[in-house]
């Protein structure tokens, strides 16, 4: 079983070697911390650029799904629109609201950003380069991804404004149903990987990734973890926190600058989040395309370097969710909670068992 | 047992409905020459307007500079935000009595709509709508206009 990547020498000695020369040159407490302000100004880094790229990627998937161009005259093909707009929203004013509740009301973009800071922080980018890897990797990641709406509803409760206030109701109501399908769809998989930490998980698809060996009751995980974690985005066709056309804007109607430019970049962050979570859980994270037997053509595969694939993956599920966002019409709320509680979480009870009935049996690949 | 099948059915029949939008979109995304919107800048050359496009309110001149204005003020009492004022004149005419003739016909394109009200009304279809849309000045004076132009007449045989 033991991996043959080029790649994975590389990245372990890079991070070995920084942690040995920062704890031979200070005292092991001030290495620690350099360490993690490292590892913070990394992400955060990682973080603004994501947030930049995935907003001006929708832009131009949404622009060509409805014949349109998309941004072309900051740059080539638009490519720093993006950051013109960002340049933009940090020059704005913050509109301070009157009677609006401005401890909470500033308090509430930190809440959505740091919540979805934090899970980041679990996802494996490469073997071995991942900032934690704890042992419940995915209980992990649902508790804190789901801090986020504590973000949402305390925006829309201080905003003091009605609008906002229906916005974030239907998103309390929206994540904490959909939290569900989430989480027991992760659970169908963690019963076939037999570990909830995310580096083993990934390593236990090194001969065929989890959609492929769970087959039927994972491809059925697979599709309820994508419509349950769109949804979980507050992103269309589950938008109904902000609704457009309905509620203004929903719970961010009130805020302007960065502080609006905080929840945008929340938004597609969380999109990214989900979406790799989806590629480490489902298709393999950074783990290459494996035929077990095929020794020529896995090595070829090796040659592309793991931080490829699991970019790879997760751009094929962000493209899938924009799909879904730019394709189907808003739901109605009764139909968002029909949808879950009367469609996704009973196939999805039954959907665990049969997978716990599939491992039992040996039925798996 | 059977609504357990109704279930069933509408899971099959919704992703089946979903799947056929999104082959449209997903249609759409991968054929990316088939888009429709336009670059205008870079085609101003070879931009080609509508027939039913509303530009602006103009009058037609025909080659030997006459237009077919009555100075009926029809349009101006029909015009909603007051944007068009006649100043007509009375000139002797050729039998001796007086007739009246368009002076001056003044459109304050500032203040247009274009609900073409004035055009639908004209008894004598001496307005039209021109095509022209870059409107934009410095000076909000040279929004307003004069339709007929200087020396123009009207055509023999549309007066009253």
């Amino acid at each position: 079983m033991a991996s043959t990547n080029i790649y994975d020498n590389f990245v372990t000695s890079l991070t070995q070697s920084i942690h040995n020369g920062l704890y031979s040159s200070m005292s092991p407490t001030w290495a620690l911390i350099t360490e993690l302000a490292i590892i913070g100004f990394v992400f955060l880094m990682f973080y603004a650029l994501v947030g930049l790229f995935l907003v001006y990627a929708e832009r131009k998937v949404c622009a060509f799904m409805q014949n349109r161009v998309g941004p072309n005259r900051v740059g080539k093909y638009g490519i720093f629109q993006t950051i013109a707009d960002f340049i933009k929203l940090l020059m704005k004013e913050l509109v301070v609201i009157k009677n609006s509740d401005k401890l909470l009301f500033t308090l509430a973009p930190f809440i959505i950003i740091i919540a979805s800071f934090m899970a980041v922080a679990a996802i494996p980018f490469a073997k071995g380069l991942h900032a934690i890897d704890f042992d419940i990797g995915i209980l992990y990641v649902i508790a804190v991804s789901s801090l986020g709406v504590v973000g949402v509803l305390l925006a829309g409760w201080s905003s003091n404004n009605k609008y906002s206030l229906i916005g974030a109701m239907r998103s309390g109501a929206q994540i904490i149903s959909y939290e569900l399908s989430v989480g027991m769809s992760l659970l169908t998989i963690v019963i076939l990987a037999g570990t909830m930490q995310f580096s083993e998980i990934v390593q236990g698809q090194e001969f065929g990734w989890f959609i492929f060996k769970g087959h039927i009751p994972a491809v059925i995980a697979f599709l309820i973890f994508l419509i349950a974690s769109t949804a979980e985005t507050n992103r269309g066709p589950f938008d109904l926190a902000e609704a457009e056309s309905e509620l203004t804007a929903g719970f961010h109607t009130e805020y302007s600058g960065i502080k609006f430019a905080f929840f945008f970049l929340a938004e597609y962050m969380n999109m990214f989040l989900v979406a790799s979570i989806g590629a480490t859980i489902f298709l393999g994270g950074w783990m290459p395309f494996h035929v077990s037997g095929w020794i020529g053509f896995n090595q070829v595969m090796d040659y592309i370097p793991p931080t490829f694939w699991y970019l790879g993956k997760t751009g094929f599920i962000i493209f899938l969710m924009m799909w879904f966002k730019w394709t189907f019409p808003r739901l109605r709320i009764d139909q968002l909670l029909t949808l879950e509680w009367k469609y996704l979480l009973p196939i999805n009870l039954f959907n665990i068992l049969l997978m716990a009935f599939i491992v039992l049996m040996g039925w798996h690949f | 047992m059977n609504s357990f099948f109704n279930y069933f059915a509408d899971i099959f029949s919704g992703v089946k409905s979903l799947l056929i939008g999104m082959s449209v979109t997903g249609k759409y995304f991968f054929s990316p020459g088939q888009i429709v919107t336009q670059q205008y800048p870079e085609n101003r050359k070879t931009l080609k307007m509508y027939e039913r496009f509303k530009g602006e309110v103009i009058m037609p001149h025909d080659a030997n500079n006459h237009h077919r204005c009555t100075g009926c003020a029809i349009c101006e009492l029909n015009c909603p935000n007051g944007s068009i004022e006649i100043v007509s004149a009375r000139i002797d005419g050729p039998d001796g009595k007086k007739v009246r003739v368009i002076d001056k016909h003044i459109y304050h394109l500032g203040m247009c709509t274009f609900c073409s009200l004035c055009v639908k009304t004209c008894p004598e279809n001496a307005l039209a709508f021109g095509q022209e849309f870059e409107h934009a000045v410095f000076d909000r004076s040279v929004l307003t206009k004069i339709l007929n132009q200087p020396g123009s007449s009207i055509i023999k045989g549309t007066e009253e």
